[in-house]
């Protein structure tokens, strides 16, 4: 359904990010994108849902289509309102000064959605984030940091999404949190069947629920395939999910990989 | 001070107030949304009364195109304010995006001088004193009150209509803000525009919004202003009065807006009680001289948002 096609991304007409990416979401599913932090995966979902133009940069080539209609040059609205692309910021952004229901309510409207949808899709945000129900009546800027990631989501899902880009969802929170929110990504593919597009840096849990990912460095897609296959990847296994075998290389890898390190990690 | 004199201060001064903090909400409402102070509120308000003044028929000179009855003159320009808050958004803040804010506030005190301009080449730069009343100027309330000067109060019945007609605007605007949808996304723009542009929230629109609504407020402020004092140039510096009563109350808050308004009506008529007339004469510096002390004990106003830190 969404086919990113070679895209390259320039900020204020001169920083080059992205430096041809190309990546597809088919229905139903789940895909991550991994890199290191400035390979340009933010960049990424900013381009395909139309916050880029809001911010000095632009997608000067390739092209990005969902279900075959070209979607680059749409602002952020259209996309959102039209195709249902919604984008869950970094970093837990929520609006602070609204209670958890008003956060929630506003995806819908801002959509466009009225009236008992807006109550089904309440029950629906609740049924995934229970915690949330008794806190609704509550400030948000004044919830745990678990709390409000199952917010930004539950917005998210608000929208009544045709694509879900969510980026970092586990930045800051503890393993368990971080456990627990990914079961209920992955429930949201199931139950719902919506797809998600997610960005991640914790990539043994992105891994395990996502069918297909992409690895990102330096603005270039460097690695791709099916989850099970990255999983056993030397590199992934090494880089990623801390699986290294050590004194088992020749120096000459072992230069290279150091190398390669220091630059995904860097 | 005149003790005798200050029963009746306090009640010309919440009168005067109220009329204040609903200039002063019109200011609030575009800081919210979009964190622009905007220097032309006052120059809104006063080309908001020439309006009404032109939509009733009061040029007089023979060449007046309508004749509205004055309610309906208040509408007319209603409409053109809400077309005159879109067009400026449009015109003069769209190309401004991503310019520095203090440029763009800046621009709002070129767009005052430009009003001012316009105003005075279609209307004259002659006060209007024949603004439109329902009522006469003269007519006052006598209120018997033991301790007041001479035992009564006098009120004037017009500035009671304004104290009225202000009270129910800003009952219905905090109402808009609270519970209506588009108050709901005006108040999320307000927080976080990249945030309100992910969800689907059309910005532009909202602050043109804003911009359509502090020009609605500001006709109205004008239009009660005028009842009371006439059609000119000058209205447009009660702004002078409006900005302390926004920085009391807090910048971004409704009610604070309210509240400053208040205050500072009191302020200028309680000073006007006093004995001394090197005080008596400050009555127009009066509202900053509240305004100090009140942000040296709360520097975010009375009713500014606390910022929410945590994480
Ligand atoms: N508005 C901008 N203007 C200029 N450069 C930018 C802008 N936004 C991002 N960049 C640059 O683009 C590069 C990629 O940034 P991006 O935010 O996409 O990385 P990321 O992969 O999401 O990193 P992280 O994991 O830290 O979130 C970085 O080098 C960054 O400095
Ligand atoms: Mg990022």
């Amino acid at each position: 359904m969404l086919k990113v096609n070679n895209i390259e991304v320039i900020y204020s007409d001169v920083i080059l990010v992205l430096r041809g990416i190309s990546l597809e979401v088919k229905e139903d599913q789940i895909v991550a994108i991994l890199g290191a932090n400035g390979a340009g995966k933010t960049t990424t979902l900013k381009a395909i849902s139309g916050l880029l133009n809001a911010e000095e940069g632009a997608v000067t080539r390739g092209s990005i289509e969902m279900d075959g209609r070209r979607i680059d040059k749409l602002s952020a609205e259209t996309i959102v309102r039209e195709l249902g692309i919604v984008q869950v910021l970094e970093g837990r952004r929520l609006f602070q000064h609204l209670t958890v229901e008003e956060n929630l309510v506003i995806g819908a409207t801002a959509r466009g959605h009225r009236g008992t949808m807006i109550d089904q899709d309440l029950e629906r945000v609740y049924h995934y984030f229970p915690p949330l129900k008794q806190l609704r009546k509550r400030v948000s800027g004044y919830l745990s940091g678990g709390e409000q990631q199952m917010l930004v989501i539950g917005r998210g899902l608000m929208s009544r999404p045709s694509l879900l880009l969510l980026d970092e969802p586990s930045l800051g929170l503890a393993p368990l949190l971080v456990q627990e929110i990914f079961r209920v990504i992955n429930q949201i593919n199931e139950e719902s069947g919506i797809p998600i597009l997610l960005v991640e840096q914790n990539a043994r849990l992105a891994l395990e629920v996502a069918d297909y990912a992409y690895v990102m460095e330096t603005g270039r897609v460097v690695l791709n395939g099916p989850s099970e296959q990255l999983t056993e990847n030397e590199d992934i296994k090494e880089f990623y999910l801390g699986l290294t075998q050590l004194g088992e290389r020749k120096s000459y890898r072992d230069v290279k990989h150091y190398k390669r390190r220091k630059r995904w990690l860097g | 001070m005149n003790w005798v004199l200050v029963p009746q201060a306090i009640i010309t001064g919440i009168l005067n107030g109220s009329v204040i903090g609903l200039i002063a909400l019109g200011v609030v409402l575009i800081y919210k949304s979009s964190e622009i102070f905007n220097f032309s509120q006052g120059h809104l308000l006063m080309l908001g009364a020439f309006v009404t003044w032109w939509f009733a028929g009061a040029s007089e000179d023979g060449n007046e195109i309508f004749n509205f009855p004055l309610g309906l003159a208040v509408l007319a320009a209603f409409l053109v304010a809400l077309l005159i808050g879109f067009l400026i958004e449009r015109i003069a803040l769209r190309p401004m995006t991503g310019q520095p804010l203090l440029s763009i506030i800046l621009m709002t005190l070129g767009l005052a001088q430009l009003i001012e301009g316009l105003v005075s080449i279609f209307f004259g730069i002659q006060p209007k004193s024949n603004f439109p009343a329902p009522i006469a100027r003269t007519e006052t309330f006598k209120i018997p009150f033991a301790f007041a000067f001479q035992g009564n109060i006098f009120i004037k019945k017009l500035l009671v209509i304004a104290f009225l007609v202000a009270v129910f605007g800003m009952i219905l605007i905090v109402i808009f803000f609270k519970f209506s949808r588009v108050g709901l996304s005006m108040r999320a723009t307000a927080e976080d525009h990249e945030l309100a542009r992910s969800i689907g929230i059309n910005v532009p629109r909202i602050f043109g919004l804003s911009w359509a609504i502090a020009g609605i407020v500001a006709t109205a402020g004008g239009v009660l202003l005028a009842m009371l004092t006439g059609a000119s140039l000058s209205l447009s510096t009660v702004v002078l009065v409006a900005f302390p009563a926004i920085l009391l109350g807090g910048l971004e808050s409704l009610p604070g807006a309210i509240v400053g308004g208040i205050a500072v009506g009191l302020a200028q008529e309680l000073v006007s009680t006093a004995k001394l007339i090197e005080i008596r004469n400050s009555s127009e510096i009066a509202p900053y001289v509240l305004l100090l002390i009140v942000l040296i004990i709360r520097p975010e106003g009375l009713f500014g948002q606390k910022r929410i830190e945590r994480i």
